[in-house]
């Protein structure tokens, strides 16, 4: 019986009238890719947002490793251990590679350095800098993305962000990566070298990961089990094949 | 850790400080420099100090501030009065201006604070509206004070330094500043304040305490607006709460826009160049020609913004780019992806397909194929 990493309890929000998510509950064991899937709208970013901070959720709770973290701000939930990327790619476009992947490892124990410290340049400041560099050098190499480390983020092709948003979340040291459609908008042989990818940062960095995504092969391919969501609840979950083929899911998905 | 001496990160201090030392040199050895000319480097100190400050707010975080002046009328009064208050019992000399310099810098600082944690909840035109009031408060506020206390309308009335030495503190400040700021911005939490800009969602996910960078760098840069006040009583001999107003904040920020947004050389420049012109405008244009002074100053912006921007002038600019000159001075490899400027964004359109894929795709219909399968283009 492995540990269970994260467990929502009931978790929903409420939009005014809007039930945009209700009596969701998932549970995800260590090492595991779990999806999330269903169609437009139907809720699945929010979950996400609820997971990360970005909304207090109005009903139920969760918790990560047995520990509850409804109501903390966005960063403590980071520190806490949940980090994500975005459906819409967010980076810091006016900063080289390798920045955007040492502001993930800003926060990290071992990298603490005061102000105070920098503003002095004492040599924990010069410590902590050098070794961060190395640090970001070395998750970059293990995507591929060393020798652009020092061209601006905005300038990379779409394949290369998606990596280095994912690269980024990994520097934050997380036990729960969260990836908002990581294939969206890659060509067939980007989605197979994704799929490498996320089963590689599983394996190695001993991850569990939580994802979306409306691409169904790439789910079969990589999920251990999933929960279909639409208008906001559950419609299906567990395993992937099993869940796929439940006829309320084809129906959602197809009509009828 | 000095194996990569980069000169580029330090030649804004050997440049100020060379050009102090020499200035320095002639006054202190009894030469004579001419009294307006003392006067325009304070002006220039003071201007540099509050560009540079400014700029961390609205280069490095990306936050528009309005009230710059504001903290620097709060460092000004505050500043003066200790003085006043000092001079009977330190006399005229270093001790009380240094002490001076530190209340004012702090006043100024507890501002920022208090202004910050509401203000900075806020964001874009909001929060530039919020620090707007707390300047335009600020100065009636200093304004309706009791003449015994900060001097109301006539003002505060500052010791009387000898002026020939205070230009020297004044850069001795503006190194100061310049270390401050860049240790700051060059290093982990400058990164931080950087990825608040570029993007404060993802900077929120990847755990950035947003609110406390914001007001550490709010404050930060109030500080250094309270030491550019102070400086300014006791190059002003006189405070007065009107100097602060509106137009002297937005005088900051033209300094800081000029100079181009998160470039501390660059707002070093533009304070320089346009306390120049600002001092030589009221200097040479006298009698009937003084209406003048504000369009021409005006006139000048607008040439300076329209050269910097104008797409038409794009290859002129790029021909008589001082950045290149530099580059080129410092025998520095052009390297064309180390350009922060618009100049490497320009052109860039986000696809999500590399180009040399759609290139190398073989078009020709099959049947127009040759049986070597190069294709039948000839």
């Amino acid at each position: 019986m492995s540990e269970i990493i994260l467990e929502t309890k009931d978790l929903g929000i409420t939009f005014g009238g809007l039930k945009a998510a209700q009596n969701v509950n998932i549970k995800i064991k260590k090492n595991q890719i779990y999806g999330l899937i269903g169609p437009n709208g139907a809720g699945k970013t929010t979950i996400f947002n609820l997971l990360t901070g970005v909304y207090k959720p109005t009903a139920g709770t969760f918790y990560l490793c047995g520990e509850e973290l409804k109501g903390l701000p966005q960063d403590k939930i980071n520190h806490k251990g949940i980090a994500r990327t975005f459906q819409n790619i967010r980076l810091f476009n006016n900063m080289s590679v390798v920045r955007n992947v040492m502001v993930g490892l800003h926060d990290r124990p071992e990298y603490k350095c005061t102000v105070f410290e920098t503003l002095f340049r004492l040599p924990r400041h010069f410590k902590v800098e050098k070794e961060m560099r190395a640090k970001a050098k070395e998750l970059l190499k293990i995507f591929d993305l060393e020798d652009e480390r020092n061209n601006l983020a905005c300038n990379l092709p779409y394949g290369k962000q998606r990596k280095l948003e994912i690269a980024r979340a990994l520097a934050t040291n997380p036990k729960l990566l969260l990836l908002d459609e990581p294939a969206a908008g890659m060509n067939p042989n980007e989605t197979e070298d994704l799929v490498k990818t996320i089963q590689f940062i599983r394996d190695n960095f001993d991850m569990t990961i939580l994802l979306i995504e409306h691409d169904m092969k790439f789910v079969q391919g990589l999920c251990d089990e999933i929960t279909v969501l639409n208008f906001g609840t559950v419609l299906a979950e567990g395993d992937t094949k099993t869940a796929l083929s439940d006829p309320e899911v084809i129906k959602a998905y197809i009509g009828g | 850790m000095f194996k990569k001496f980069k000169i580029n990160h330090y030649i804004n201090y050997i440049i100020i400080g060379i050009m102090t030392a020499v200035l320095a040199a002639i006054t202190l050895t009894g030469g004579r420099l001419d009294s307006s000319f003392i006067y325009m480097l304070e002006k220039m100190a003071i201007s540099i100090i509050l560009a540079v400050s400014l700029s961390l707010v609205v280069g490095f975080l990306g936050e528009l501030s309005l009230g710059h002046a504001g903290f620097m009328c709060v460092g000004a009064y505050l500043g003066g009065k200790t003085a006043c208050l000092l001079e009977p019992l330190l006399g005229n000399g270093i001790l009380t201006f240094i002490i001076s310099i530190l209340v004012g810098a702090a006043v100024a600082a507890v501002c920022g604070i208090i202004i910050g944690i509401p203000a900075l909840r806020l964001r874009g035109d909001y929060l530039a509206i919020v620090t707007l009031a707390f300047g335009e408060i600020v100065k009636s506020l200093f304004q309706n004070t009791s003449e015994e206390s900060f001097g109301g309308t006539l003002g505060l009335d500052t010791p009387r330094y000898d002026k020939k030495y205070l230009f020297i503190f004044a850069f001795i400040l503006v190194l100061v500043t310049l270390a401050v700021v860049q240790n700051f911005i060059r290093s982990k939490h400058g990164r931080a304040v950087t990825a608040i800009r570029d993007n404060e969602i993802a900077a929120r996910a990847t755990g950035i305490n947003v609110t406390k960078y914001k007001l550490l760098t709010f404050t930060l840069s109030a500080t250094f607006a309270g030491v550019a006040g102070v400086l300014y009583s006791f190059s002003n001999y006189t405070v007065q709460s009107l100097t602060f107003g509106y137009n002297y904040s937005i005088d900051i920020l033209v300094m800081v826009v000029l100079g181009g947004m998160g470039s501390i050389n660059g707002s070093i420049i533009a304070a320089t160049l346009i306390t120049f012109l600002d001092i030589k405008l009221a200097t040479v244009l006298t009698g009937d020609l003084a209406v003048l002074q504000n369009l021409i100053y005006a006139l000048i912006l607008i040439i300076i913004v329209v050269y910097n921007n104008a797409p038409a002038l794009k290859g002129f600019r790029e021909k008589y780019n001082l950045n290149i000159f530099m580059r080129k001075l410092l025998r520095h490899k052009h390297d064309p992806s180390k350009i922060k400027d618009d100049a490497a964004k320009w052109d860039v359109v986000p696809t999500k397909i590399e180009m040399n894929e759609v290139l190398s795709i073989d078009l020709t219909p099959p049947e127009a194929r040759d049986l070597t399968g190069k294709g039948g283009k000839k």
